[in-house]
């Protein structure tokens, strides 16, 4: 039941902010117009999904918006110049995600401040590559990310495949199941003779990976890359999640719920500029959508769970 | 659907699990010492002792969970073969079902068995686990009505229960040979609880073993062949259980009080009975210094109707100097204990409001206080400053009573609290609510033993969430509870 | 007679706050070492003076990490920065209007306070999540109040928040004073015996009769006051405020908590141990200066010594 409900609120709350776009702004109601709305909702997708990795395992990671950046660093200079040499530094940066994770059950740390350690680490190897903004995309993912796909633009066609992909991941297949279980109860996990100490490592290591994703794609997008391009992605990420129906604890997530949080985030920054706030509002407003939903998703909690309040106090 | 023969076709000659000499040693704490026991396909053995006997830690070594200090496990696999380790005890069909609850609440019915079931996985693997999982439930607990796509944390303690010894006895890559069921009744109604032991003794009929852990000696009987009484790290007697009585084993685990001494003190209660201090919108109602029982089959809204009471009465911080009520954990983990505290600290933390001087916290007051409680109540600790962990789960009880009671609270509410504890902690905590219910405290007691339920003044029965029946004086009897839990499912179906 | 004190030597690397002391210890002779002790004082003094704005930050985060995993303030920077700028916006240079200044930046910290609390309470979110929107919304108020303008603190008070007392800091003084308040309150008072049975078992706290609504409002409003407070005085230390000047302090706050040996996992927290981690926090980055290194390698050494001091950390606390 409340698995059920899980996902049917962040549609709601996306078709609402879409509804009201449409309404204040007709012409976005077109292939152009929902390009330039969803133009940079895959990397937040895609982070928000890095993220969705850590809080599955009861963690949270409060570096993914300066790993994302050192990734772009990489994409626009490495990536670009050697491919090879490039390719293999990502590889390293998902291998130190998953090492991270050893580390952290091993030593049973506190994520929030590992982390936390890290996001000075990514920051001061992204400041050493890119001092000042600069570096160019790698062809292929401009191309890529510029395709006009028939009838629905690129962003879309890409969160659609994203949700699908990590939906079998992570919600259907075993293995999936076993990651989620270690959010669940991993003394249980232990017992049954699994190594959480992998487990966790591999979830590390997934969100790594959709972390590298996430910033090649956004060079993707931009072009060009600088150490503090995507500082933001750190809380957008996290409120992607929960805005997605994910809850902080228990492993309880929704990877496609995460994708529509991360659009109805990104959706939030263009309805903002078409209802002609002033730019000293706007980080306000974006706070403000997110309280509102949070308001909404309560209400809606409430209709189903009197009877488990009463118990669970 | 299988038949439960699927525990060896031709059964190795010998033990599946020889234990000689186990020692354990947590530091300087002898949990096991010199434990030598055999099982062997066929046998259900019935390990009863108190708490702090070694039980649990003799069922973590059997399942290759601990690798014991000193001593050998060797377990004969299916083949003839021999080993040790955990590896190798999985291998040999070694399953075990836990007191506390192993399941993740965040996933389905069938999914929860992908974490035992590591042959589990590739395409359709879903569809594989549906199966196992629902033919087990169907199994063992005929009519469980537990949809196996439902999420595990929305169903009730007792369905939670039934699905984890499902798993247990779940046909899997390799078959159940040996299933250890460490209080498996524990949340269970007797109806369901019967299913269970059925299924237990089909089980060992079939070929199959089974360590049966229980603090309620009657299903110990019903269904052990053998029984082996723990103390004290050791296995001090064993041996089939028809040579055994109920008193005989109470005996045995070094308790002289026996069940007996409950029926006598009932006599002459009542005269103390005053006037009506609560009712609730449930239905229930509670006079000054009586003692008022919730009954019913487990899971049928007792705990819920208690925690709706206390909280109704608890909220806010007028409430904090002078409670109106508190509250007696029975799920201690859970809902008591500050597992970071001493014991002093957790005893005194409902009354301290009472203990400031000058707005700090008076701590010589509360060292008497504690001191005072920890003579009054019986709880075995040479110092009160220890932390709360170290004692037995039944001295953890005593200190969460003792929490309770020493504050002035007119009502004190119970939810199943001598969940896990041993006979003797039991009847002196009979005692204490006896006697403290004739200094004119009223007592809400949800209790899912019967015998509990029988010594007080008036008895709730509920079914589904509402009360059945009221039971007063000498309508109180273990029949009519059971009629009044009974009656409704039979008129209802 | 000579028993008792070596076993307190003996049990001082078991005192939660020994190491964060020992690492700033060492790193101050690192860096000593390299300067040859020219400029020594001036060091001691700044990391006195910068350490105690981590220190009162970090303990009004360590009562609410106290509280529980999950529970994080992630508005400090947003409130730390609204408090600076109205409260210097309020005095305009004034020095009779020190006091009501400062009134107005605690009366922000309240406010703040008591909206992350109205959040969580009103909407059941977790408190990362209601600081983090409610950060938002503070940020924006103080972007729309400041205006890009710069308005200097008054006098008498960046005289006060710069000068010291017979070589003490008097930010020192202060955040020496906050954090022997702090230990009280959680040592002694039933406050401080209420929020870490809170943190260690908010339902089992609850059914004991702990108001746990309460203790929850009075420590995210506290952590919000702390908040506002730093920023008053650090808008006064650095002649004015600044709309990036609470940034660096969400980092601080929680790692000086979980260097001071506090538990993240809440229920145990540590006063002492605050100040040590404060100290090394910026003693750290003071010794990768002397040594000359550039921003990026001043940045990875932080954050490596952070996780490395963490890793330490764990370790100790399993073996004992």
């Amino acid at each position: 039941m409340s698995a059920k409900y899980r996902i049917l609120l962040p549609v709601l709350s996306l078709a609402v902010l879409l509804a009201a776009v449409f309404y204040l702004q007709p012409r976005t109601m077109s292939y152009f117009g929902l390009n330039l709305l969803f133009n940079l909702a895959v990397p937040i997708a895609l982070a928000t999904i890095a993220q969705m990795m850590i809080i599955m395992v009861n963690d949270i990671d409060l570096s993914i918006g300066t790993f994302i950046s050192f990734v772009a660093c990489v994409t626009a200079t490495f990536l670009y110049d050697a491919p090879l040499l490039g390719g293999a530094i990502l590889f390293a940066a998902i291998l130190v995600y998953a090492a991270m994770g050893a580390l952290i059950h091993i030593r049973q740390l506190p994520a929030i401040v590992v982390t936390l350690g890290m996001s000075f680490v990514w920051a001061g190897l992204a400041v050493l590559l890119l001092p000042s903004p600069g570096g160019a995309a790698p062809g292929w993912i401009r191309t890529l990310m510029t395709t006009k796909p028939p009838l629905v633009p690129m962003a879309v066609v890409a969160c659609v495949l994203i949700a699908a992909v990590t939906h079998i991941l992570i919600m259907r297949s075993a293995t999936g199941t076993l990651l989620r279980a270690v959010g669940g109860n991993a003394q249980a996990v232990a017992r049954a003779g699994w190594s959480v100490m992998k487990l966790k490592a591999g979830a590390y290591a997934l969100a790594g990976f959709f972390g590298v994703l996430s910033g090649i794609c956004l060079v993707g997008l931009t072009t060009s890359a600088d150490a503090n391009i995507a500082l933001r992605y750190t809380l957008l990420s996290i409120a992607g999640v929960i805005l997605g129906g994910g809850e902080f604890t228990g492993g309880r997530i929704s990877p496609v719920g995460a994708v529509i949080g991360a659009l109805t985030l990104s959706l939030a920054g263009s309805f903002l500029s078409f209802m002609r706030l002033s730019p000293d509002w706007q980080i306000g407003a974006q706070g403000a959508i997110l309280i509102l939903v949070l308001a909404v998703r309560l209400v809606f909690n409430r209709s189903g769970s009197k009877w488990k309040e009463a118990k669970n106090g | 659907m299988q038949p439960v023969t699927q525990a060896g076709g031709s059964p190795p000659a010998g033990p599946l699990v020889a234990l000689t000499d186990v020692h354990m040693a947590f530091g300087a704490v002898r949990a096991l010492d010199g434990v030598s026991l055999t099982i062997s396909p066929g046998e259900c053995i019935g390990l009863i002792g108190h708490n702090g006997a070694g039980k649990s830690t003799a069922v973590n070594v059997i399942n290759g969970g601990l690798t014991p200090t000193g001593g050998s496990v060797e377990y004969t696999l299916p083949n003839g073969g021999t080993g040790r380790g955990a590896a190798v005890a999985r291998s040999c069909g070694v399953r075990s079902v836990f007191q506390e609850l192993s399941l993740c609440p965040n996933l389905t019915v069938e999914e929860t068995i992908r974490v035992p079931h590591r042959d589990l996985g590739g395409f359709g693997w879903r569809k594989t686990a549906r199966k196992r999982i629902s033919s087990a439930l169907d199994r063992v607990f005929p009519g469980h009505g537990i949809d196996p796509g439902a999420t595990v944390g929305d169903l009730t303690l007792a369905e939670r229960q039934m699905v984890e010894i499902a798993t247990g006895f779940a046909e899997g890559s390799i078959a159940a040979r040996l299933v250890i069921l460490d209080e498996p009744t524990s949340s269970l109604d007797s109806a369901v609880a019967k299913q269970l032991l059925d299924h237990v003794r089909a089980f060992c009929a079939a070929g199959g073993a089974v360590v049966f852990i229980s603090h309620m000696l009657g299903e110990v009987f019903d269904v052990a062949t053998r029984i082996d009484v723990m103390k004290d790290g050791k296995v001090i007697v064993s041996g089939a259980a028809s040579e055994f009585t109920q008193q005989g084993l109470i005996d045995a685990m070094g308790h002289v009080a026996g069940l007996k001494a409950k029926a006598a003190t009932s006599t002459g209660r009542g005269s103390h009975i005053g006037e009506e201090v609560l009712t609730t919108p449930d239905g229930l109602s509670a006079r000054r210094g009586e003692i008022v029982g919730l009954a019913g089959l487990a899971g049928h809204g007792q705990a819920e109707a208690l925690a709706r009471f206390f909280m109704s009465r608890s909220a806010g911080l007028r409430h904090t100097r002078n409670p109106e009520v508190t509250f007696v954990a029975g799920d201690r983990g859970r809902d008591g204990v500050m597992a970071l505290w001493s014991i002093l600290q957790n005893l005194t933390l409902t009354t301290l409001p009472k203990l400031l001087r000058g707005g700090l916290v008076d701590r010589k007051a509360e060292v008497v206080l504690a001191d005072d409680w920890r003579k009054k109540i019986g709880i075995r600790t040479d110092n009160m400053n220890n932390p709360i962990l170290s004692l037995s789960g039944g001295n953890q009880q005593k200190v969460l009573f003792a929490r309770s009671l020493a504050s002035s609270a007119p009502i004190v509410v119970m939810d199943d609290p001598m969940r896990g504890v041993d006979v003797g902690t039991k009847q002196e905590a009979y005692e204490m609510i006896r006697q403290e219910a004739e200094a004119g405290r009223t007592f809400l007691w949800y209790s899912t033993e019967t015998d509990e339920v029988i010594q007080c003044d008036r008895v709730f029965v509920f079914r589904n969430g509402q009360i059945s029946a009221e039971l007063t004086g000498t309508d109180i009897s273990e029949e009519n509870i059971l009629a009044a839990s009974f009656e409704m499912h039979e008129a209802a179906s | 007679m000579d028993n008792p004190i070596i076993s307190t030597f003996v049990r001082l690397p078991q005192r939660p706050w020994f190491w964060a002391f020992l690492a700033s210890g060492l790193t101050f002779f690192a860096t000593f070492a390299l300067t040859q002790g020219s400029g020594n004082g001036a060091l001691l003094s700044a990391a006195l003076t910068f350490a105690s704005f981590s220190a009162i930050v970090g303990i009004g985060q360590m009562f609410v990490i106290t509280m529980g995993p999950g529970n994080v303030d992630l508005s400090i920077p947003a409130t730390m920065t609204l408090a600076g700028t109205l409260s210097l916006k309020y005095m305009g240079g004034e020095t009779s209007m020190i006091l009501p200044g400062l009134l107005i930046a605690l009366l922000v910290g309240f406010g703040a306070g008591a909206f992350n609390y109205a959040l969580i309470r009103l909407l059941r979110i977790p408190p990362i999540i209601a600081t983090l929107s409610a950060s938002f919304l503070y940020q924006s108020l103080a972007i729309w109040s400041n205006r890009g303008l710069r308005i200097k603190p008054p006098q008498a008070l960046a005289d006060f928040t710069t000068g010291s007392v017979l070589g003490i800091p008097n930010m020192t003084v202060v955040g020496i004073l906050v954090a022997v308040v702090g230990w009280i309150l959680l040592e002694r008072t039933i406050f401080g015996r209420w929020l870490s049975a809170v943190g260690q078992n908010r339902r089992a706290a609850r059914l004991s009769g702990v108001p746990v609504e309460a203790v929850n409002a009075v420590t995210f409003i506290g952590c919000a006051v702390l908040a506002s407070l730093t920023g008053y005085l650090l808008a006064s230390f650095s002649g004015g405020a600044a709309l990036n000047m609470g940034a660096e302090y969400l980092l601080i706050s929680i790692a000086v908590v979980v260097i001071g040996g506090s538990s993240i996992a809440g229920g145990n927290s540590n006063v002492p141990g605050i100040w040590g981690g404060a100290l090394l926090m910026f003693l750290v980055v003071s010794m990768l200066n002397s040594y000359g290194f550039g921003a990026g390698v001043r940045l990875i050494m932080t954050g490596t010594i952070i996780i490395a001091i963490v890793a330490a950390a764990s370790g100790r606390k399993a073996s004992a």
